[in-house]
C-alpha cells in the first residue's frame, strides 16, 4: 500500500489531492492546521483553513486567497477526501484527516488534549497513520490541572495587587494570552494588554469568543491610574523599557517549559506558570492510543526519544524532520562553548 | 514537610532577597523547634549523610514510573537535577502524609541502617505518600546535595528578623560543629551563651580589596602586614583541647597535627586568627607545598617534614576566656605579641610582623616584594579597629598584587588536543549571578598533569550532558582563574572577556557559594577594563 501523505522539503504532501499541509516553502495549495507562524506561512497560492483560524490568518498574513471549512465538513480535493477536526491547541486549530482509497491519515499539527475553556476540545480521530508533534515528549512534562493553574495565577495577582505591585505576565500573543484571560478572575483588578496581544484579542472577539474586558497599553497609558493591574505582555517585552513603565512589579512567564525548575530560574522572572498549548507526556500517549493508528510519525520536539519510546510500545514509528518550531525556549544548549 | 515545602516554594518562586528573607523569617517564627533547627542545619551545610547511591535511586524511580532506563537518563539530561527528574516522572502519590521535616530526616537516617530490600521499600513508600514539591525535597535530602539558593548569610538575616537578635551575634551562634542532634533551638539560638560550645569559632573578619588611599586619612592611623598565601584559620584553645577552623567553617584540627603542641604554650581561653602556612627556614613555602596537605584527613610523616605547618598569627579574638573582639586592634595585638613571644622558637607559631612605613608610597614598595616572599599582597588595618564579623568595608583592606584573579565554577569540560587528547583539559568557567551561573571564560592550562587526570576521571563519572565533544558537569568544583586584563565584550553572555586566562589553582577548599559573582567581575571591569 502506498503512503497517502509524503514528507517533502516543502512540507507534508498529498499526491492524490495535490495539496500540502502546513508547508514552509511556497506551494500552490496549502491546508493549514492553525494560525501560528511556523504552520501558517506567507506565499502560498491558495489556503484552506477552518472558519476559526481564518480571521487570525488574515490578520497576520494580509491579503491572501483563503477558503474556509467548518469542523467535520467533508471536502473532496482531487482523489483525496479531507476534513478538519478540533486539535484543542488554540481557538480554531485543527487536525487534518485525509482519506484516499480507504486509507486514513491524520496530520495533527499542534495539539493539546486537555480542555482549556477556549479552544474547541481535542477530538480523537481513528486513523491508520498519525503524524504527531512531541514538543513535550518526555515523561517529565505533566501539566498542572486548569483549575489549579487558575488559582495559582489569581493568587499571585491578588498578592501583588495587595502589596501595591503590578503583575506582568509574559505569554504568547495567540493562544496562551487568551488562555490566561479565560482563567483569571477579573474582579481582582484591571487587565492591561500589550498591543500585539490586544490585536489578537480583537480578532477573536469579533469571532464571538468571549474574553474579559482588557485595556490596550498605549503611549498614553498612565500606570498609576491602574493600581493592582495584571499586564499581559509578549515574552519579548518582558524586561524592556516597555515593561519598566509599570513601576514596582512582579514578573511571571507562562510556558510549558516552566515545568523545569532550571529553566524557570534561568528566565529571570519571579514566577513561572506551567501553561502550554501542547500535549504533555500523558496527553501525547493517550491521543496516539485513541487514534488506533499503527504507524506514527514524530515531528517537532523530542522526536528521536519519542520515536524510540513508541517503537518500544509496538508502534511502527518514524522521525520526520520539519521546519515547525513548537514552543521554543533556548533550553540548555546556549553557551555550550 | 508541608510547611517546609511551602517555605521552599516561596523562596524558589522569587528572585527578590527581601521576599526570601521574609519567608524564612516567618518560618522561623512559627515552625516547630526541631524543624527550624533542621532548616538552619540544611542551609548551613549540615545535611544528613548520603545513604543511598544515585544509581539505585534512578533505577528504582524508572521502575516505579514504568520507564526504560534510557528514557529516564534522557529526561535527566534535560532536567539536569536528579531529585527533580525523579519527582517529575513518578506517578501521583496514592497516599498522604502530614509528617514533619524532622520525621522525614529521621526516616532517611533510619533507612541507612536497613538492608537494600527494606531501603527500597521505604523509599517507594515515601515517594508514594508525598506530593510533588515534598517529594522533590525528600529526594534532594536523599541525594545529599541541598543547594537551593539560600546562603548561610540569608539564614542569619532571617533569624535576625525572627528573633530580634543582631546578625553578628547570630552568625557567631551558628558557627562550629553543632547539629540538630547535639543542641536545641533554645540552646543554640535563644540562650545568650555563644561560648556554650567549647569548639565554636568566631565569625571571620574579611577585608575588601583596597580601591585607593583617598579615604584612608593619616597613614599613622594604620598598620600594614603581609597578606600571607596560605589557609586562613582560627585556632581555639579552650577546656584543655584545641580546634582549628577554616574560613569555610571546616574543622582542620587533624590535618595539622603539629599545631597540637601549641596547647602547651598558649593559655586556656585563647583564640587566634591567623594563616596556616607551610614554613621552613623562617619563610613560607610556596602555596603548592601546602596544597598537598589540603584534602588529606591524615598526614603521612614524609609530608610533615616536607611541608611543616605553622600558624602565622594575625589577631587575638579571645584572651583569658574573654571575647575581646570589640577592643582596638592595637590592644589585641599587644596581647598577641606577649602570647607568641612566650612560646619557644621551635613552637609552630609566628607573629605576623608589621611593616614600617611613613607614606603610602613606602607601602607600595613593600607590596612589590610580595611575590618574592610568597605573599599575596598587604593587609591594611586601622589601629583602633574592632574585630568585625564578615566582609566589611572601612577598617580593614587587603591590597593584593596582580594578576587579577577570580574564583570560578567549572561547568563544561572538553578534551584537549595532541598529548592531552585523552584528558579533559579545556574548561568553561562560570561566576555566580544570584542563583544562576553565568559562563564567562575558558581556560586550559595551569593545573598539573596529576590534577588534570583527577578532573578527567571525575568528568567521566559526572557528565550531565554531552554536546558533541563538550561535557556539561555539575557545578561543584571551584578554580582560581588568573588573568592579565579584562575588557567589555557584548558578544559574550557575561558582557566581558578576559586576557590570558589560566587556572591558578584548584580551590578544593572553596564551596561554589564562595565563588566570585558577575558583580565582582563587573567591578573589576570598572577598575581595570
Ligand atoms: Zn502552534
Ligand atoms: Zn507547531
Amino acid at each position: 500500500m502506498t503512503d497517502i501523505l509524503t514528507f517533502t522539503d516543502r512540507g507534508i504532501y498529498c499526491p492524490a489531492g495535490g495539496f500540502y499541509i502546513d508547508p514552509w516553502r511556497p506551494v500552490d495549495r496549502a491546508l493549514i492546521t492553525h494560525a501560528h507562524s511556523d504552520h501558517a506561512r506567507p506565499g502560498m497560492g491558495a489556503y484552506l483553513a477552518t472558519t476559526g483560524t481564518a480571521p487570525v490568518m488574515r490578520h497576520r498574513l494580509g491579503d491572501i486567497r483563503l477558503d474556509t471549512i467548518r469542523f467535520g465538513e467533508p471536502r473532496q480535493i482531487g482523489g483525496a477526501r479531507v476534513s478538519f477536526h478540533p486539535a484543542g491547541h488554540v481557538p480554531g486549530s485543527a487536525q487534518i484527516r485525509v482519506e484516499v482509497a480507504g486509507q486514513v491519515w491524520v496530520a495533527s499539527g499542534d495539539y493539546k488534549t486537555v480542555p482549556d475553556g477556549l479552544s474547541e476540545p481535542f477530538e480523537p480521530i481513528r486513523c491508520h497513520a498519525f503524524i504527531t508533534e512531541c514538543t513535550f515528549g518526555l515523561p517529565v512534562f505533566k501539566w498542572t490541572p486548569q483549575d489549579v493553574l487558575a488559582r495559582q495565577i489569581n493568587d499571585w495577582w491578588a498578592a501583588n495587587a495587595a502589596a501595591g505591585r503590578t503583575s506582568i505576565l509574559g505569554a504568547y500573543a495567540l493562544g496562551k494570552a487568551q488562555r490566561v484571560l479565560a482563567a483569571v478572575d477579573p474582579a481582582i483588578g484591571p487587565i492591561l494588554t500589550h498591543g500585539a496581544i490586544e490585536n489578537t484579542n480583537e480578532v477573536l472577539r469579533a469571532q464571538g469568543i468571549t474574553l474579559p474586558d482588557t485595556i490596550r497599553v498605549t503611549r498614553d497609558t498612565v500606570p498609576k491610574d491602574q493600581p493592582g493591574a495584571l499586564v499581559l505582555a509578549t515574552p519579548s517585552a518582558l524586561g524592556t523599557t516597555w515593561a519598566q513603565r509599570f513601576g514596582p512589579a512582579s514578573t511571571a512567564f507562562a510556558s510549558g517549559w516552566m515545568a523545569l525548575r532550571g529553566v524557570r530560574r534561568r528566565r529571570a522572572a519571579d514566577r513561572g506558570f506551567i501553561v502550554s498549548d501542547h500535549a504533555d507526556w500523558d496527553g501525547l500517549n493517550d491521543a496516539i492510543r485513541a487514534t488506533g493508528a499503527t504507524r506514527v510519525f514524530t515531528t517537532h520536539g523530542y522526536t528521536n526519544s519519542f520515536q524510540r519510546w513508541l517503537t518500544d510500545q509496538g508502534y511502527d514509528a518514524h522521525v520526520v524532520s520539519t521546519d515547525y518550531q513548537g514552543e521554543t525556549l533556548d533550553l540548555v544548549a546556549e553557551d555550550a562553548a | 514537610m508541608k510547611d517546609f515545602a511551602t517555605l521552599f516554594s516561596r523562596i524558589d518562586e522569587t528572585t527578590k532577597t527581601s521576599v526570601k528573607t521574609a519567608a524564612l523569617a516567618e518560618y522561623f517564627r512559627t515552625a516547630p523547634d526541631t524543624d527550624r533547627m533542621w532548616t538552619i542545619a540544611l542551609f548551613t551545610g549540615r545535611r544528613p549523610k548520603r545513604s543511598i547511591t544515585a544509581t539505585r535511586l534512578r533505577a528504582w524511580a524508572a521502575e516505579v514510573a514504568a520507564l526504560p532506563d534510557w528514557l529516564f537518563e534522557e529526561s535527566y539530561g534535560v532536567v539536569g537535577d536528579l531529585a527533580e527528574t525523579i519527582a517529575l516522572v513518578l506517578p501521583d502519590p496514592q497516599d498522604t502524609s502530614d509528617a514533619s521535616l524532622t520525621h522525614w530526616i529521621t526516616y532517611i537516617r533510619d533507612l541507612s541502617m536497613l538492608d537494600d530490600h527494606a531501603r527500597k521499600a521505604g523509599i517507594l513508600r515515601a515517594w508514594n505518600s508525598l506530593p510533588a514539591t515534598e517529594r522533590f525535597l525528600f529526594t534532594k535530602l536523599l541525594t545529599g546535595g541541598f543547594r537551593i539558593g539560600v546562603s548561610a548569610k540569608l539564614i542569619v538575616r532571617a533569624l535576625a528578623q525572627a528573633t530580634g537578635q543582631p546578625e553578628p551575634e547570630l552568625t557567631h551562634k551558628l558557627m562550629g560543629n553543632w547539629t540538630p542532634d547535639t543542641t536545641t533551638w533554645d540552646r543554640l539560638i535563644v540562650a545568650d551563651d555563644p561560648g556554650a560550645d567549647l569548639s565554636r569559632p568566631y565569625p571571620f573578619y574579611l577585608a575588601y580589596q583596597l580601591d585607593g588611599f583617598d579615604d584612608l586619612g593619616d597613614p599613622a592611623d594604620w598598620t600594614a602586614e603581609r597578606k600571607w598565601d596560605g589557609i586562613r584559620g582560627q585556632l581555639i584553645i579552650r577546656g584543655g583541647a584545641h580546634h582549628l577552623w577554616s574560613r569555610g567553617e571546616e574543622l582542620m584540627t587533624d590535618r595539622f597535627p603539629e599545631l597540637a603542641q601549641l596547647r602547651d604554650y598558649l593559655p586556656d581561653g585563647t583564640v587566634i586568627d591567623g594563616e596556616i602556612l607551610a614554613f621552613a627556614d623562617e619563610r613560607p613555602l610556596p602555596f603548592n607545598a601546602l596544597q598537598k596537605r589540603i584534602g588529606r584527613k591524615s598526614v603521612p610523616k614524609k609530608l610533615l617534614t616536607e611541608a611543616p605547618a605553622i600558624l602565622m598569627a594575625y589577631d587575638l579574638l579571645e584572651h583569658g576566656g574573654a571575647d575581646i573582639r570589640d577592643q582596638p586592634l592595637a590592644l589585641r595585638r599587644a596581647h598577641l605579641e606577649t602570647l607568641t613571644t612566650q612560646a619557644p622558637a621551635t613552637a609552630p607559631i609566628r607573629l605576623s610582623s608589621v611593616l614600617p612605613f611613613a607614606t603610602w608610597d613606602d607601602l607600595s614598595a613593600a607590596r612589590d616584594q610580595s611575590r618574592d616572599l610568597n605573599a599575596e599582597g598587604l593587609m591594611l588595618k586601622r589601629r583602633d579597629s574592632p574585630y568585625l564579623a564578615g566582609r566589611k568595608r572601612g577598617d580593614w583592606w587587603k591590597w593584593k598584587i596582580d594578576p587579577l584573579t577570580v574564583d570560578a565554577v567549572m561547568i563544561y569540560a572538553q578534551a584537549g588536543h595532541g598529548r592531552r587528547a585523552n584528558l579533559f583539559t579545556d574548561y568553561t568557567f562560570a561566576v555566580r549571578d544570584g542563583d544562576d551561573l553565568v559562563p564567562f571564560t575558558k581556560a586550559y592550562s595551569g593545573l598539573t598533569d596529576a590534577e588534570f587526570r583527577e578532573v578527567t576521571a571525575w568528568v567521566r563519572k559526572n557528565t550531565l550532558q554531552k554536546f558533541g565533544p563538550v561535557r556539561q558537569v555539575p557545578p561543584v568544583h571551584v578554580f582560581e582563574i588568573a588573568f592579565e586584563g579584562i575588557q567589555p565584550s557584548p558578544r559574550h553572555k557575561s558582557g566581558l572577556a578576559l586576557r590570558f586566562p589560566r587556572m591558578l589553582r584548584w580551590r578544593r577548599d572553596k564551596p561554589v557559594a564562595e565563588a566570585n559573582t558577575l558583580g565582582d567581575l563587573r567591578a573589576m571591569l570598572d577598575n581595570y577594563g
